[in-house]
């Protein structure tokens, strides 16, 4: 199992702090509507968890 | 990460209120904060000013991050809702088209100029001393105070916020971040359908 960063997109506002800190630039902000993050890449280091403003990206276990 | 040109516009957002503290018409200058958000926006149909260019985000990022003045705590539930957040948003621009309604009466000559910056749309500061004439009308100044106003209270909000909340707290509830979403949003379903 490991973890990745997952955005609840409904309630994202589309403010970028999460790409900013993303050690792997693993997130984008496409067509400013909300956070989308490649899984490929996610580590699930959590960075983004913290500095999301609206404390709406989780991480969760997926399987491998 | 290696820091890029626009990770320094704090510099200009700080630079702002610092300005206006010594002459109220460097207020204008605001007005790109308006502009450049909304023009890329409307023209490249994506959030980069919010993402990249935004000082005042960095601002309470550096405040609130790196100076340890927040509690990092979640925003409560109701703040981040979309009531809330258009319901700001609405509330935002009534007042902010009330404010251009008052510079339009100094300029028509009907009220004279009030040398004051209000704060939280309500408590009215004395701000005299950054008034040193100007060379048009007096709607000019006007204007700059009332455009500072708006700048000087999405500040204290903002500034409350990240303390209280997480550092870019303001961003959640930022009308031009929720406008400019909106803005992408619409561009976007134009495009699918």
């Amino acid at each position: 199992m490991k973890r990745k960063a997952k955005v609840k997109k409904e309630q994202c506002v589309a403010c970028g702090c999460c790409v900013k800190v993303c050690p792997r630039a693993a997130i984008t902000v496409p067509m400013g509507i909300c956070a989308v993050i490649d899984e490929q890449l996610c580590v699930g280091c959590g960075k983004c968890v913290k500095e999301c403003p609206a404390s709406i990206i989780e991480l969760r276990e997926v399987q491998e | 990460m290696k820091k890029k040109w626009y990770d320094h516009l704090w510099i200009f957002s700080l630079t702002y209120l610092i300005l206006g503290f010594l002459n109220i018409l460097f207020a204008w200058l605001g007005l790109i904060c308006f502009v450049v958000p909304l023009m890329i926006s409307i023209g490249h149909g994506n959030k980069a000013y919010c993402n990249k260019y935004c000082g005042r985000g960095q601002l309470f990022s550096l405040l609130g991050g790196r100076f340890g003045l927040s509690r990092k705590h979640d925003m409560p539930k109701w703040m981040k809702s979309k009531y809330f957040r258009y319901g700001f948003l609405i509330f935002f621009f009534t007042m902010f088209f009330m404010m251009l309604w008052n510079t339009y009466l100094v300029f028509a000559g009907e009220r004279t100029l009030a040398q004051k910056v209000t704060l939280l749309w309500t408590f009215k500061l004395p701000w005299h001393w950054a008034y040193h004439g100007t060379l048009v009308s007096d709607g000019v100044a006007q204007f700059a105070f009332g455009f500072y106003s708006v700048m000087l209270t999405s500040t204290v909000l903002g500034f409350v916020t990240m303390i209280l909340f997480k550092p870019r707290s303001w961003c959640v509830y930022c009308p031009m971040g929720t406008m400019t979403q909106l803005i992408c949003k619409a561009k976007h379903k134009e495009v699918k359908s």
